[in-house]
């Protein structure tokens, strides 16, 4: 057997272990990871807690979001009805799609990663506990305050593609607009810090010897989910910043008129856009591999067919974004390459359907609850798939786009795609957070009412949009054949709301939380860790992991991980703590010390919405504030952070012994970072893409400054690029060097911004003029955000130096500022170079 | 009574909606799309019976069809290879026909149309074959039949989308842009159309009509474009002196406006208010007299001010623009 960190894998015959565990090792674990009480509730960082949380704000948005939808269906219910007036319509539509995309979708199987992740992993929480409560409250405060917006007029009306100039300040004047901007970026941001959370957590916090093929389905999908979002996310971010900046201060990247164009917001949207349905799909689909082959007692058949297809998906979705924009005049060629992309990504979606029916057919058959929904889910993914294929050629489509057709087919490959394998993954798992399992009896009729009204509501569809009626209308005429379609379509949306509404019964009657003990247990007989026995700390003990199916394959597995037999029996050193593991085979590396409970990531979380939303609403000063608090928040909650701790290296089991504070290239916190850091580079990616963009159109009337500037720019940067780089060598001559070094870095880096910006503004080229000023005083502004984070790390950094609190001969808090800074000094080079190098003649 | 749009609309000739437009095409843009579609239908529906059929199999097939099904080289058959040939099909026909019907290729023998969206209308400008302006018109498009119609499509505001299901799919139009649209009917008749993107408001009811006429019939029309001369009167002075004028043109008057539709030819117009009334003296008065009721939301105000009487001069001139 290879080894992949020099740790010896016979290492693991040596569990189960023999003989009895001390007395009071379960009683501590027990202690450490204690029950809230009272207040504590809010400021809980356990995932359990967390994902439970998380899942149910999701759901509730699901309801609200559907609550809209049946208010849609009544309006439509007959031609030229007045029960929805025209705006209000709008604001509806839009809310509706925006509502179930960003605050229902996304989120909840976001939180189900959080939710089950680690009892799958076998960890004790995810690596960053307090980033989850952070982005879980940060969600539910902005999202429940975007919501609001509708009780009072003020929701968004722009539908949920947001397209400009009819979003722009001179067709939306009123704030609706900035409802959306900064209510949906704000709520991306709060989705990568999940993603950050997710990535780390499945790659390095594994039960050992659980390598990358033994690690269930939905782990791997939960991966390309989250690898997707920090790839797609930072597309929108910077589109709502762009829209949101050019409504506040007129800088025209979309206007047409002064050198922008409307179609740089069509492609930003879209490139997140398009992957964010497979975002969506993957992890629901991982869901239903999981459930399939539980329900049919086997195993999964095609589970390598099935890996490589989500990692498929994930890559070719990149590529199709434009299938959205088939009828905005693009050459021939252009549609083409987007229309085989966006067949060929169909491929991986069959192998995974083929893959579910295989394993139906050589498992025993069985129409329980999930299995059900898991059918019912096949038969409606399937048919929006064709659907799928149909749009993808570009001539239907020129007759589909835009119709109904298309309302049809996406919530065909929606609710197939997701909220079916969602309900089924709610009857499969509530068993192993509810004292009682959900009625298997009225679990027939949900899923009768649901299958049903769902396929009454949106098969008609596909008709009203081959008639000829268009999408987003808020009523349409007599006379034209569409008052029986859409009649039928309202009648089947309200069964498929009873359906839900029994479910929602069926919840009241039978879930009782128990995350503590005393769930209902393993009701399906599924085979992954997360049915071993658990309470608040997760497992007893860690097991060591030797095949896909743990569970089934060792009979004996859950009473030795029960009885401690195995990793980490106990608490080594006293504290909130988990095993990381290295990222292809899962062999122990060191021990993680988690921080506990606080309640500076909910003071941040509220903070933050407060800004965005005072931001919204024109409080500046308001905003301000809140924006400071935020910070504060935020520097108070990592303050308890990044300790030295007392026992270097620590037995977690079996005499293993591992450290327990690790430092560079294999810590989980420089993993986080540079994600994080792939993220920002993603989004200034983005920015240079506008500019390269924008450039194509109209490149004669672009302006430059001199190039002789960008020499002293580059060592300007060159030098903050490689102050930041020896900090990491030089901590171990005192913490002051890194501290000085970091001056330099962010002093350069500093100066060289300002000598950017005064050469570009000498050329008299301002931010208002033209869409190459926008886009170049953009790239200005990021690279001044990015400093000034990086300046309030180097200032923790100093604080902690004075405080004596960095950890000597190296300390993570300095790996991370250092990398932080070295990627502010190459992404301000780069802007600097990119821009000068689209102006010249 | 509240006028509501599409009350007698006298444009229900348009279609009954049965056949679907998309399979009920006229012309030769539309066409190859139809028969495009319902190779896709019936290949699709075929595709879902037999996912069902091995979903059935699957379920409650014999040991020895369940043992087929359940090993990788079923997945790799259903999931990889069928989809992969059959698709490739598709796409080869899919791209052939996009860069045949596409305003590409264009000959120059085609009849020329400038049709700038506006919110919630819009403008329609002849052009002769060297693309200069010979008369401008809104919300209704007269064709001959049997000939290529080449549509420069342009925005005045936001985003809009010239969709007529029968004679062609739609096309875009975008700020900074003019998109190219080919269209023909081949049967005399009229055709409905509407806005397909969503352009805020009142977007579900920016309707219009494409009217496609014997070349004969073409030929009179045309001829019939004339403005009448020296008409006076006292629905003109009601027209100019109630502020109709600032926003509305009649060629010929004094009324010179540009904000609204051209008015030229009003009362020769099917419908009113962008596809959704019919056009007579009733819903014009109705039209004037209270506008926003109608389609709320929409750029023309409301006129209460004007008495009955007033109001039936106006509309009655109105109607007489032929």
């Amino acid at each position: 057997m290879r080894s992949e960190t020099g740790f010896d894998p016979a290492l693991y015959d040596r569990f189960p272990t023999k003989g009895r565990r001390p007395k009071g090792e379960e009683d501590e674990l027990r202690r450490i990871w204690c029950k809230p009480k009272g207040w504590e509730y809010l400021t809980v960082v356990n995932n359990n807690y967390v994902g439970i949380y998380y899942l149910g704000t999701a759901f509730l948005f699901f309801l609200m979001a559907g609550v809209l939808a049946l208010l849609m269906r009544a309006q439509l219910a007959a031609p030229m009805l007045e029960i929805l007036p025209q705006g209000v319509y709008n604001q509806v539509f839009t809310m509706h799609g925006t509502v179930m995309m960003f605050l229902f979708a996304v989120p909840a199987v976001e939180a189900a990663g959080v939710l089950l992740l680690p009892q799958m992993l076998a960890a004790r929480d995810l690596p960053f506990p307090r980033l989850s409560a952070y982005a879980f409250w940060a969600y539910a405060v902005g999202g429940l305050c975007f919501f609001a917006s509708i009780f009072v007029g003020l929701a968004p009306d722009g539908g949920w593609f947001m397209y400009p100039p009819l979003t722009s300040k001179t067709y939306s004047p009123g704030i609706n607009t900035d409802f959306w901007l900064l209510g949906i970026g704000f709520i991306e941001i709060s989705a990568i810090a999940g993603a950050i959370e997710i990535i780390v957590g499945v790659l390095r916090t594994r039960a050992p010897g659980m390598s990358l093929d033994k690690m269930p389905i939905f782990a791997w999908s939960m991966l390309v989910f989250a690898v997707m979002i920090v790839i797609a996310f930072p597309s929108i971010i910077l589109g709502t910043l762009l829209l949101e900046i050019e409504r506040a201060f007129n800088w025209p990247f979309f206007d047409a008129t002064r050198g922008g164009d409307p179609m740089l917001w069509q492609h930003l949207f879209w490139f997140f856009g398009h992957p964010e349905v497979y975002i969506i799909f993957l992890p629901a689909a991982g869901m239903m591999s999981m459930i399939v082959a539980t329900v049919a007692k086997t195993e999964l058949v095609g589970y390598r067919l099935i890996v490589l297809a989500m990692l498929a998906t994930g890559f070719i979705s990149f590529g199709v974004w434009a299938h959205h924009m088939f009828t905005t005049g693009m050459p021939p060629m252009t549609t083409g390459f987007f229309s085989a992309a966006s067949m060929a990504v169909s491929v991986p979606a069959g192998l995974q359907v083929f893959s579910w029916i295989a394993t139906i057919a050589i498992g025993k058959r069985s129409f329980n609850a999930p299995g059900l929904f898991v059918l019912g889910s096949i038969v409606i993914f399937v048919t929006g798939g064709l659907t799928g294929v149909m749009v993808a050629m570009v001539p239907f489509d020129w007759q589909a786009h835009d119709s109904y057709f298309i309302v049809a087919h996406l919530h065909y490959v929606l609710i197939g795609g997701m909220v079916f394998p969602l309900f089924a993954a709610f009857y499969y798992w509530i068993p192993m957070v509810s004292r009682r399992a959900l009625s298997e009896r009225l679990a027939k009729w949900v899923f009768g009412l649901m299958f049903t009204g769902m396929n009454i509501a949106f098969l008609p569809m596909h008709l009203a949009g081959l008639q000829g009626m268009p999408r987003r209308v808020y009523t349409y005429l007599p006379g034209q054949g569409l008052e029986l379609p859409n009649l039928i379509s309202t009648i089947g949306a309200f069964m498929l709301a009873v359906g839900v509404s029994l479910f929602l019964v069926d919840l009241a009657r039978n879930f009782r939380l128990a995350l503590d003990e005393g769930n209902a247990g393993n009701v399906y007989d599924g085979a992954t860790l997360e049915w071993l026995p658990s309470a608040l700390y997760s497992t007893r003990s860690i097991p060591v992991v030797r095949s896909p199916e743990p569970l089934r394959d060792d009979p004996k597995l859950a009473e030795d991980v029960e009885k401690g037999r195995y990793f980490l029996p106990g608490s080594a050193t006293g504290l909130r703590e988990t095993i990381v593991t290295s990222p292809l085979l899962a062999e122990p590396q060191y021990l993680q010390i988690m921080p506990g409970p606080s309640a500076w990531p909910f003071a941040a979380a509220i903070f933050t919405a407060g800004f965005f939303l005072a931001l919204t609403v024109q409080a500046y000063s308001f905003a301000w504030v809140s924006a400071v608090l935020t910070v504060a928040s935020v520097l108070r909650w990592l303050w308890d952070t990044d300790r030295k701790v007392e026992k270097g290296e620590v037995d977690i089991g079996a005499g293993i012994m591992v450290p327990t504070y690790v430092t560079g290239p294999s810590s989980h916190g420089w993993w986080a970072m540079v994600i994080l850091l792939v993220v920002m580079a993603m989004i200034f990616i983005m920015a240079l893409f506008s500019l390269a963009f924008l450039w194509s159109n109209q490149p004669s009337f672009w302006a430059a400054p001199p190039l002789g500037d960008a020499v002293l720019i580059s060592l300007l940067y060159g030098v903050a690029f490689a102050a930041a780089l020896a900090a990491r060598p030089l901590l171990r001559r005192g913490p002051t060097w890194p501290v000085l070094l970091f001056l330099v870095s962010t002093l350069a880096s500093g100066i060289a911004l300002w000598l950017d910006w005064n050469g570009w503004n000498a050329t008299g080229l301002g931010p208002e003029a033209s869409g190459q000023g926008a886009v170049i005083y953009a790239l200005q502004a990021l690279e001044a955000f990015a400093l000034a984070i990086g300046v309030l790390m180097a200032a923790y950094c100093a604080a902690r130096a004075g405080r004596g609190l960095i950890t000597l001969p190296r300390s993570n808090t300095i790996d991370l500022t250092m990398l932080f800074l070295a990627y502010c000094a190459a992404q301000g080079l780069t802007g600097a170079l990119f821009g000068r190098a689209f102006g010249m003649p | 009574m509240i006028l509501r749009p599409g009350s007698s609309l006298s444009v229900t000739s348009a279609g009954s909606g049965w056949p679907p437009a998309v399979f009920d095409p006229a012309g030769p843009y539309s066409e190859p799309v139809t028969t495009l579609a319902w190779a896709l239908l019936l290949g699709g529906t075929a595709v879902f019976a037999l996912v069902l059929a091995a979903l059935g199999v699957a379920l409650f097939g014999s040991a020895a069809l369940k043992a087929r099904l359940g090993g990788e080289k079923a997945i790799w058959i259903g999931g990889f290879a069928f989809p992969a040939v059959v698709l490739t099909g598709l796409l080869i026909w899919g791209l052939m026909l996009t860069s045949s019907l596409s305003a590409t290729r264009v000959t120059g023998a085609e009849m020329r149309v400038k049709i700038i969206g506006e919110m919630w209308w819009w403008r329609v400008h002849y052009q002769d074959a060297e693309g200069r302006e010979t008369l401008r018109d809104a919300n209704e498009l007269h064709i001959p039949v049997g000939k290529p119609v080449l549509l420069e499509l342009e925005t005045a505001d936001v985003i809009h989308s010239f969709w007529v299901p029968r004679l062609g799919g739609k096309m875009d139009m975008i700020p900074g842009r003019t998109n190219r649209l080919l269209i023909q009917a081949d049967k005399p008749g009229v055709y409905k159309g509407q806005c397909a993107e969503y352009c805020g408001g009142p977007h579900a009811l920016m309707g219009f009509i494409v009217v496609a006429h014997t070349a004969e019939d073409f030929a009179r029309w045309k001829a019939s474009r004339v403005p009448a001369r020296g008409e006076q009167g006292r629905g003109l002075e009601l027209f100019l002196s109630s502020g109709c004028a600032a926003c509305h043109t009649i060629r010929g008057t004094p009324a010179t406006g540009l904000a609204g539709p051209d008015l030229t030819h009003v009362g020769s117009r099917q419908t009113l208010g962008a596809g959704i009334l019919p056009n007579n003296p009733g819903t014009m008065a109705g039209w004037i007299a209270d506008a926003q009721a109608i389609k709320p939301a929409n750029r023309m105000p409301a006129y209460h001010q004007l008495s009955a009487e007033e109001l039936l001069a106006v509309s009655e001139y109105l109607v007489r623009r032929k």
